[in-house]
């Protein structure tokens, strides 16, 4: 009892403190790639003690609804970080099934903050919102089809099972497959983190711009859940997809995941609007394929 | 050796959905010229044991010669000398392309399960990556009108074939599979030829204008 009460403290402790760090570790990759010092891989956590010490500034026009939003999108990224496993150590809350909950607290939070951006009623926010739920509801066909390869493969729906020892088998059986749902996921991942192929993180007044302009009226204390809850919801994606593919060591493979986002990010120019659908069908195209592959 | 042949099946059934979801005409050759580069490794890899003869280095050889590099640069000079658009202009989205690709690809593992064969193919994924390359051919040749993307799709389709005869490959003759790939250069080299005189012609290589009569 004692075991498993240490183990769930030091699960929340780690999803707690560790997120912010990715956000730095990309950063300070940025900067390497782009010949800059960059702010000190802590800033993120400079950032978060400076908004979470400011005062908030509500427009009379919204509801509770505004304040709501980045709370319920944080409490969801909360549970899911807590259905997660990290390493050897299973998750402190699994059960049957809890896969397809882990992928739907990712809806809940998005529901919550799109409800939040139109409760201001600024059309510039409606935008955001309509494009960020378009683009999720192509990204999420390619996250279902991914985590069903890895169901079929180690015959279970958890997803402590999924990522625990039966993984290792499944890569030796079908190993092109998984390579193909690596290769997707990678690509949701860096959807659903508007990450830069499809948005980017650093502009907030570009039109062309999907999850920032969504959080345009929040500030202070709620700006900093939001900040934190997207790190969190990195940190959680990122983890999934990292003992997918280097079962056994997730600390290391989070940091090549976080340099590889930073390299791509540094590479690559955002792409055009009109041409995310596509490359989030060709995500959806390479899970299913992986499907296909682990079924004939 | 399985794992290799796996490999560069899931290259070639992944390049068709690259053909299919490119929107430059340029990275559609260089796709199609790498699926048959890819393609040209298998008679290699299949082969059981020993040192492989004369005949496949041949055929492999002739193959990496032909699809990798003699075509794309012909059709890469036809682009040049015809100077035409750079971009696709299909007449099917690139979404609801791909959304067909998958559709295809289902198909064909669909079918490859009750295909009744002489022999067991080598490798459980060969049936299923000839079906969708020919299907996908298919999508290509009808959606994209461009003489050239004809092209492109002719030689997708000659690609699936030639998977496809990979599964009797002990009873497909070598002289056979040689002659198809002298027709393929044959065909291509007239067709480079055709769609640069069709353009001084007509000014444009869309095929769907060539119905309408002119003069």
């Amino acid at each position: 009892m004692i075991g498993l009460s240490c183990r769930l403290l030091v699960h929340v402790a780690v999803v707690l403190l560790a997120p912010p760090l990715l956000l730095g570790v990309i950063g300070k990759t940025k900067a390497f790639l782009t010949g800059r010092i960059g702010p000190p891989i802590l800033q993120p956590y400079y950032d978060l003690w400076k908004l979470w010490h400011k005062g908030a500034v509500y427009s009379r026009t919204t509801s509770w609804l505004f304040r709501a939003g980045p709370m319920v999108a944080l409490a969801a990224f909360l549970v899911a970080a807590l259905l997660i496993p990290l390493g050897s150590q299973p998750a402190p809350l699994s059960f049957f099934g809890d896969v397809i909950l882990w992928a739907y607290l990712f809806g809940l939070a998005r529901f919550a903050t799109v409800l939040a951006a139109m409760d201001t009623g600024s059309s510039f926010e409606g935008m955001g919102a309509s494009r960020e739920v378009t683009f999720s509801s192509l990204a999420e066909p390619a996250l279902f089809l991914g985590l069903a390869v890895v169901a079929r493969q180690t015959q279970s729906l958890s997803l402590s099972q999924m990522l625990g020892p039966a993984l290792a088998h499944a890569w030796a059986v079908s190993a092109p497959a998984l390579g193909l749902v690596a290769a997707s996921l990678f690509i949701v991942l860096l959807a659903e983190n508007a990450r830069i192929p499809v948005d980017d993180p650093a502009t907030h007044l570009e039109l062309t711009m999907i999850h920032e302009v969504m959080v345009l009226d929040h500030g202070g204390p709620d700006l900093g859940l939001i900040l934190y809850g997207s790190a969190l919801k990195l940190f959680v994606l990122g983890m999934l997809l990292v003992q997918l593919f280097l079962p056994g060591m997730p600390w290391v493979g989070l940091l090549v995941l976080c340099l590889l986002i930073g390299a791509v990010e540094s590479l690559m120019a955002r792409l055009r609007l009109v041409h995310v659908p596509r490359l989030l069908m060709a995500a959806c195209a390479l899970a299913a394929m992986g499907l296909l592959l682990v079924w004939s | 050796m399985m794992r290799a042949t796996d490999l560069v099946l899931v290259l070639a059934m992944l390049l068709n959905f690259l053909v299919l979801g490119s929107s430059r005409l340029s990275a559609g050759i260089r796709a199609v010229a790498l699926q048959g580069a890819s393609l040209s490794l298998l008679p290699l890899l299949l082969h059981d044991g020993g040192a492989p003869t004369i005949h496949l280095m041949a055929l492999g050889l002739g193959m990496l010669g032909l699809k990798g590099m003699l075509f794309p640069w012909l059709l890469f000079r036809a682009i040049r000398e015809a100077s035409m658009r750079r971009e696709m202009q299909p007449l099917i989205g690139f979404t609801a392309s791909l959304v067909a690709g998958i559709l295809a690809a289902a198909v064909a593992f669909r079918v490859s399960t009750r295909l009744p064969l002489p022999s067991a193919p080598v490798s459980s994924f060969l049936i299923p990556t000839a079906l969708t390359t020919i299907l996908v051919s298919f999508i290509v040749l009808v959606s994209r009108t461009k003489a050239l993307t004809q092209v492109l799709g002719y030689l997708m389709l000659e690609n699936g074939i030639f998977l496809f005869g990979l599964v009797f490959a002990r009873e497909m003759p070598l002289l056979i599979e040689l002659g198809i790939l002298l027709d393929l250069f044959v065909g291509v080299f007239v067709m480079g030829i055709v769609v640069f005189h069709i353009h001084r012609e007509f000014d444009h290589i869309d095929t769907v204008h060539l119905t309408t009569l002119k003069g």
